[in-house]
């Protein structure tokens, strides 16, 4: 195994990820198993080399993912569907998810001192409205109990979010609590 | 037949109702949020993680989530299994003294250590041991930790779930399978609130 060097601080830097336990390696993988990847590039990534362990659950979880944040037909701007991830994985306390999704936050808003201000201070620095409704929303979602209620809507309205854009919100963080947990858990960041 | 839309009965969303129209804009998120459910629950090989234990760990992922719809419905499909109904008492008992709040847990050292907050190391209590087995004790002290101490996660919580017989497949459907469930339980919980604040 490669040495690690976990990341002690969030960052919108890029981070590699190593896998605890074994991925399945490039020459065993079956049609089957692309299948479940999807992209077939993903091949060369040992953490989804390693969730293709069970490449029916993989293909139903990439494409759950693909469709919450890429599908900018209508509904919110993909750079609130990022904050809402970076915001969850910055709660939830996952560096890895958190550096991607700010990245992304940052490409699609150009807010990137922004981010890095969510990221340094944590779910309380204060965003502006819009922003500080869609984080609340999130951080109030990644909660256990969960702790999202009428005045996370109630605030996301008021911030000018429609229904629609209410369940990005909702899908996206929601997607955030499944995503940090297997990052968390079954590897580890390393710069 | 094809199963009802598992998210959409779980939040009461009617076919029809505003929410059910929101909801198909992202129609392969809703697809494949069901897939995911049923790829879990109805698996094609239950040879690494049984549907028996499938069923045990999702009824305690979601109680310890508090009392919904989703705890009764895990709750149900647990007692409905041949060999589960005789783990509903453990369940019960390991919920109630694993109920507590997140997320908590510590960071790697360094600046992000003032953020450290101390809660629950859950263990499976003596008295359930018998009846859950060295497999789903295993098991649900992982899932306590990823409910509530994601953060916590560490290499020695994989060796603990081999050394009590976890394949390293079986591991990976264990995971998704409980983080999928922090998913669903927070998109139903989140569109139960938005439909009632519209009515």
């Amino acid at each position: 195994m490669s040495t690690v060097n976990p990341p002690v601080a969030f960052t919108q830097d890029e981070l590699g990820w190593v896998s605890w336990i074994d991925p399945l390696p490039e020459a065993e993988l079956t049609e089957r198993h692309f299948n479940g990847l999807v992209d077939r590039a993903r091949a060369k990534s040992e953490y989804f080399r390693l969730l293709v362990r069970d490449p029916e659950v993989l293909e139903a979880r990439t494409k759950t993912d693909k469709d919450i944040f890429y599908n900018v037909a209508d509904g919110l701007p993909r750079a609130e569907r990022e904050l809402a991830a970076a915001a969850t994985s910055r709660y939830n306390g996952c560096i890895y998810c958190a550096s991607v999704h700010a990245r992304f936050a940052s490409t699609y808003s150009k807010r990137r001192d922004d981010v890095q201000r969510l990221l340094d201070e944590g779910v309380k620095a204060d965003l502006g409205e819009r922003w500080n409704a869609v984080v609340k929303a999130s951080v109030a979602l990644a909660a256990t109990p969960i702790a999202f209620g009428p005045d996370n809507i109630e605030e996301l309205r008021r911030a000018g979010l429609d229904d629609a854009e209410i369940v990005d919100v909702i899908n996206g963080a929601s997607f955030f609590n499944w995503a940090n947990r297997l990052m968390l858990s079954l590897g580890e960041p390393s710069k | 037949m094809a199963t009802q839309d598992i998210i959409d009965t779980l939040a009461g969303i009617a076919p029809g109702s505003a929410l059910d129209a929101i909801r198909a804009r992202r129609l392969q998120a809703r697809e494949n949020a069901q897939k995911s459910y049923l790829s879990l629950f109805e698996p094609i090989d239950a040879g690494d993680f049984s549907l028996v234990e499938r069923a045990a760990v999702a009824a305690l992922v979601t109680g310890l989530h508090g009392e919904s719809p989703v705890a009764s419905f895990y709750r149900e499909k647990l007692a409905a299994n041949a060999d589960g109904a005789r783990l509903i008492a453990a369940i019960d008992a390991e919920i109630a003294r694993g109920m507590t709040s997140g997320p908590y847990g510590s960071y790697p050292a360094g600046p992000l250590s003032v953020e450290n907050t101390a809660g629950l190391i859950y263990r499976v209590s003596a008295a359930s041991k018998p009846a859950l087995g060295a497999r789903l004790a295993a098991a649900f002290e992982q899932a306590h930790l990823l409910v509530f101490r994601p953060r916590d996660a560490a290499d020695a919580d994989m060796k603990a779930l081999l050394a009590a017989g976890w394949s390293t497949t079986g591991i990976v459907t264990f995971s998704q399978l409980v983080a999928f469930l922090s998913f669903q339980v927070r998109v139903v919980s989140g569109l139960r609130t938005l439909a009632a604040a519209s009515a």
